[in-house]
């Protein structure tokens, strides 16, 4: 039952008023694939520190959905770090890896 | 005469003189098999990054060369007889393959200088 006051300031009963206005960003930022951006052909298994970036904190390979990088790329990158995990440059399952 | 890297982990229990010498012992069989060497790094000691037959780290060596094809399978051989390698891993480059590891080769000079 809104209150008299809030009829008469003509509102919809159960519209719900914040003191701080809500400031939820739903602008989704343009995810490009860098392999493409910067022309980079050839992922190296070697530098660990680049294969980082797409593995997160248990050591697992990131879905594209996350990184953005195109198909072609992900299969070069998931490679990479298969053989990297081979080398024992990146762990097979990491905690707290970055 | 395809282009190759191969990249290898020794045993760390080795000392200097032989883990040379090993490096030595496999480039003299590859260059005996008509290999052509373009590049051999050694990224001396570092920590693995899981236990391999429970050792922490291992002296890390590159050879980057060219070869006929089908002299790799008898240098995984030799690999696979040898107990000092702990492991290997030897990938054939492409044409990108090949440019990056020359951009890489002058990036670390610059650095180094």
């Amino acid at each position: 039952m809104s209150t008299i006051q809030e009829e008469a300031s003509g509102k919809k009963s159960g519209e719900i008023r914040y003191l701080t206005p809500l400031d939820i960003d739903n602008s989704t930022v343009k995810k490009y694939c860098r392999f493409k951006k910067y022309g980079i052909k050839y992922v190296d298994y070697k530098d660990s520190d680049f294969l980082l970036q797409f593995i997160n904190e248990q050591g697992k390979l990131l879905p594209r959905r996350i990184t953005g990088t195109s198909l072609k790329y992900q299969r070069k990158v998931s490679v990479a770090v298969k053989r990297a995990r081979h080398l024992a440059l990146l762990p097979y399952v990491a905690d707290l890896l970055k | 005469m395809n282009h190759y890297e191969t990249v290898f982990i020794l045993n760390p229990v080795l000392s200097d003189e032989q883990t040379k010498e090993t490096v030595l012992t496999y480039e003299k069989f590859l260059t005996s098999k008509g290999a052509k060497f373009i590049s051999k790094e050694d990224w001396g000691l570092k920590k693995l990054a899981y236990p391999i037959q429970n050792k922490k780290s291992g002296f890390y060596h590159l050879f980057e060369y060219t070869v006929d094809p089908n002299i790799i399978s008898d240098l995984e051989l030799e690999f696979r007889r040898d107990e000092r390698f702990m492991r290997y891993l030897t990938v054939k480059l492409d044409k990108h393959a090949v440019h990056w590891a020359e951009k890489r080769r002058e990036r670390s000079k610059t650095k180094k200088v």
